[in-house]
């Protein structure tokens, strides 16, 4: 069994961890896993994408167009640019909530996400769509964002993991004051 | 042996530590910095770890350790290279006594640097035998192999990976601690006749070094590191590093079985392993990023013992000349070469327009206030800005724009002094950072008092080294393994070397620091005024800005002039994105309606 995940998103987004918990809990169940992330040379707001391998049968860390089993998309744009990647009825979950570019401001671009969103509905047969910013504020915090898309990616089916594999891996990863709150936001639907 | 999920820099240097590593120095530079990082992480505190000023001082500090028997390691991206080039050029006639790798992370694309250089082609001109691994866990164990051939040969190797293996992460076999070694070095025995270059040993060296480099050609044939995998057909194909990675994956998608050569050591070629891919094949096609290393070593092979085999690759147009291959551009050019249907691709309808984002400074970046303050501060008179490479590289991003020139480290000083020398009535700035001052900009400062230059030299210290991650430099006062020391101070480096006018200003304190740019910038000779504010990723962001609605009047300025991520355009009026503002106030003092406040520095 292969499964090929591409996570997608803007930098800041927390979408290197979100990889490194699929890894972490991928592992702790024996698999083979790589990976591969292109973070641009900005510390922040560049486009950020983390191809990540679950199984034996990858021979190299990144995949080729058509071949993901799973986009999670951090962004509404950037889940259109990587598109491409997502295998004929592979499954998408993504963030509806845009982030401007300072170019968009400057050009005063009428970017709003929605348009992107429509696309997705149109070209993505399995496609789930969520207001992760809102469901953070609901948590009180916008740096639970990756642990709200990861719990979504679970539930869609497409990852050989199930919540509780990737809360374990949370406990082993991350600092132990933030643990509550991430496992909480993995389940907050 | 055990398993972990590591970064392929991570598995690089844990791996030069279960091979005995003493010593390791080296700059920070994308994609390498991890390397040293994790020593540093790793340590038992019997590894000396250092984050040296420059790459030139950390060849040199892990020659001395290697002079005096350790296992070393210097770590540096490829135009470090060219920084340690001098030392690195005579220590390889000198040769070592312990063992001393060279570890230069290459950057096809390139994705993050300057040049598109390839470590291969640097091996073949400094005559050192150089290592390329093809994946995280190969990068682990050829780490230990070139610890072996360095000390058995006594010669410093490099060992070059590429973005993506030293940015790959695998599940690999790492051994445990106790099959690990250690290594205690016998220090260093005086011997003039060994260490000390002169012509005479230079031109022995060398006669030394080509009998070397003949002899490891053998050894690295039969080593293993060059495999030839069996296939069928007459076509072969010969890939290196990552690429190897793409050719399997590549050939397992067309459901080809070509016989494939990997070359692990491209310097000195392994001709043996090479003549035995190249028997029965009459077309081989060479995969590589960079230059075509191996292409033209197996054109020098056929030539050299009569083979008929047609060579292919960079040289030929079978691949693209410049650039990152991926799978998918491997599996066109393999699949052109095997006369084999490429995959079909789904095509997607055209996509809406979508929202480009080129690098641009953080929200909250105090680089974006001192070059607001210049461009204020010389606005209609004709000036120039040199720029230099760090984050404020990104000042050139529009609305800024204000880098007119950017070559490499520390050029900027002395590219300013040289446009003044043609442009004579046009103001010259030098822009570099505090890291970057350090690292070579003190002696082009120097070059310009010497030389009496008139030019303004703006030091941009936001007290870290922030584009590749965070590093201390000797004005923070912290080493890599956390010890306080004194700062050195970049105002009294300065004084010291002959600047008469160095001014120090808070870049968030608008109004003062363009009163300040203008005053400086007047006057004749070398000035400097240090813009000194903290990296914003490193501190506390305090309560982002509030738009008073009743007050703004929509003009955008904000948005205009400063370009800062922190604001938005929301239903066509400036907003905050508040998870990103950091309150730094810049916006509050550039509005000229008084609209914005909520921060601490607006007053």
């Amino acid at each position: 069994m292969q499964t090929n995940i591409l996570i997608c998103g803007v930098g800041g987004q927390g979408i290197v961890l979100a990889s490194k918990l699929i890894a972490a809990a991928s592992m702790a169940k024996g698999l083979h896993v790589m990976s591969a992330e292109t973070i641009g040379m900005a510390q922040k707001g560049g486009s950020v994408f983390s191809f990540l391998r679950v199984g034996d049968e990858a021979e190299c860390p990144m995949f080729c167009e058509g071949s993901a089993d799973l986009l999670i998309a951090f962004e509404p744009a950037e889940a259109v640019r990587m598109l491409p990647y997502l295998k004929k009825g592979g499954k998408a979950v993504v963030n509806s909530h845009p982030i401007m570019p300072v170019t968009a401001s400057l050009k005063a671009s009428s970017y709003t996400g929605d348009e992107m969103i429509a696309y997705l509905k149109e070209n993505v047969e399995s496609l789930t769509v969520l207001d992760a910013d809102s469901l953070c504020k609901e948590l009180g915090s916008p740096k639970v964002l990756n642990m709200i898309m990861l719990g979504n990616a679970v539930r869609s089916g497409a990852l050989p993991l199930d919540i509780d594999e990737i809360e374990n891996a949370i406990k082993k990863t991350v600092k132990p004051q933030f643990a509550e709150l991430n496992s909480k936001a993995l389940r907050h639907e | 042996m055990h398993k972990e999920f590591l970064m392929g820099n991570a598995a690089i240097a844990r791996g030069a530590l279960a091979a005995g590593l003493n010593v390791i120095s080296g700059y920070p530079g994308t994609p390498s910095t991890e390397v040293l990082e994790t020593t540093a992480k790793c340590n038992d505190g019997s590894v000396y770890v250092e984050w040296s000023v420059n790459e030139k001082a950390a060849l040199e500090l892990a020659a001395g350790a290697a002079y005096s028997g350790a296992r070393t390691m210097v770590t540096m991206k490829q135009v470090g290279l060219n920084v340690a080039s001098d030392p690195l050029m005579s220590l390889a006639y000198i040769g070592v006594k312990g063992a001393m790798v060279v570890l230069v992370a290459d950057d096809p694309g390139p994705i993050s640097s300057q040049t598109e250089q390839d470590t291969r082609t640097f091996a073949a001109y400094s005559k050192l035998p150089c290592f390329d691994p093809s994946s995280v866990q190969e990068a682990y164990t050829m780490i230990g192999e070139a610890f072996e051939y360095s000390e058995k040969y006594h010669t410093p190797v490099l060992f070059r990976p590429t973005t993506r293996v030293c940015h790959g992460y695998e599940s690999i076999d790492v051994k445990d601690t106790e099959e690990c070694k250690t290594y205690e070095p016998e220090g260093f025995v005086r011997d003039p006749s060994k260490w000390v270059i002169f012509p005479k040993l230079s031109y022995n060296a060398h006669m030394k070094i080509e009998e070397r480099n003949k002899e490891l050609s053998k050894v690295f044939s039969e080593s293993g590191l060059n495999p030839v995998t069996a296939g069928e057909g007459r076509k072969g194909i010969a890939a290196h590093g990552i690429n190897f990675a793409y050719v399997s994956e590549a050939m397992k998608l067309l459901g080809a079985s070509a016989p494939v050569f990997k070359v692990g050591t491209p310097f000195p070629f392994p001709e043996e392993a090479a003549l035995e891919f190249l028997k029965g094949l009459d077309e081989v096609l060479c995969i590589e990023e960079l230059d075509p290393v191996i292409e033209r070593a197996l054109v020098y092979v056929c030539g050299k013992f009569g083979l008929k085999t047609k060579i292919c690759g960079k040289l030929t147009g079978n691949v693209k000349t410049a650039g990152e291959n991926t799978v998918g551009s491997v599996c066109e050019n393999i699949a052109a070469f095997l006369g084999l249907e490429s995959p079909e691709k789904e095509k997607l309808p055209p996509a809406p327009e979508l929202p480009v984002r080129p690098p641009v400074l953080c929200a909250g970046c105090p680089h974006r206030a001192s070059f607001y303050a210049v461009k204020q501060a010389m606005k209609g008179k004709k000036s120039v800005f040199c720029g230099d490479i760090g984050c404020y590289t990104l000042g050139n991003a529009m609305p800024l724009d204000m880098v007119d020139t950017c070559l490499c480290m520390g050029a900027g000083v002395n590219i300013a002094q040289g446009i003044k020398k043609v442009d004579k009535d046009t103001s010259c700035f030098a822009f570099v950072g505090d890291s970057t001052f350090f690292a070579s900009a003190i002696t082009g400062a120097v070059n310009a008092v010497y030389n009496q230059a008139d030019m303004t030299l703006c030091i941009l210290d936001n007290s870290t080294t922030a584009m590749t991650g965070h590093q201390p430099h000797p004005g923070t006062g912290r080493t890599m393994m956390g010890q306080v020391v004194d700062k050195v101070d970049i105002e009294a480096v300065l004084r010291g070397v002959g600047v008469e006018t160095v001014e120090t200003v808070d870049p968030l304190d608008l109004k003062k620091t363009v009163e300040t740019v203008k005053t400086t910038a007047e006057k004749k000779g070398v000035k400097a005024i240090i813009f000194r504010s903290p990296c914003a990723v490193l501190i506390k962001p305090e309560k982002p800005a509030v738009i008073d609605a009743d007050k703004c009047r929509n003009c955008k300025k904000c948005i205009n002039d400063l370009g800062c991520p922190g604001l938005v355009l929301r239903d066509g009026k400036a907003a905050v994105e508040a998870a990103l503002c950091t309150g730094c106030g810049l916006c509050a003092q550039v509005c000229p309606f008084d609209a914005i406040g909520g921060v601490s520095h607006a007053d």
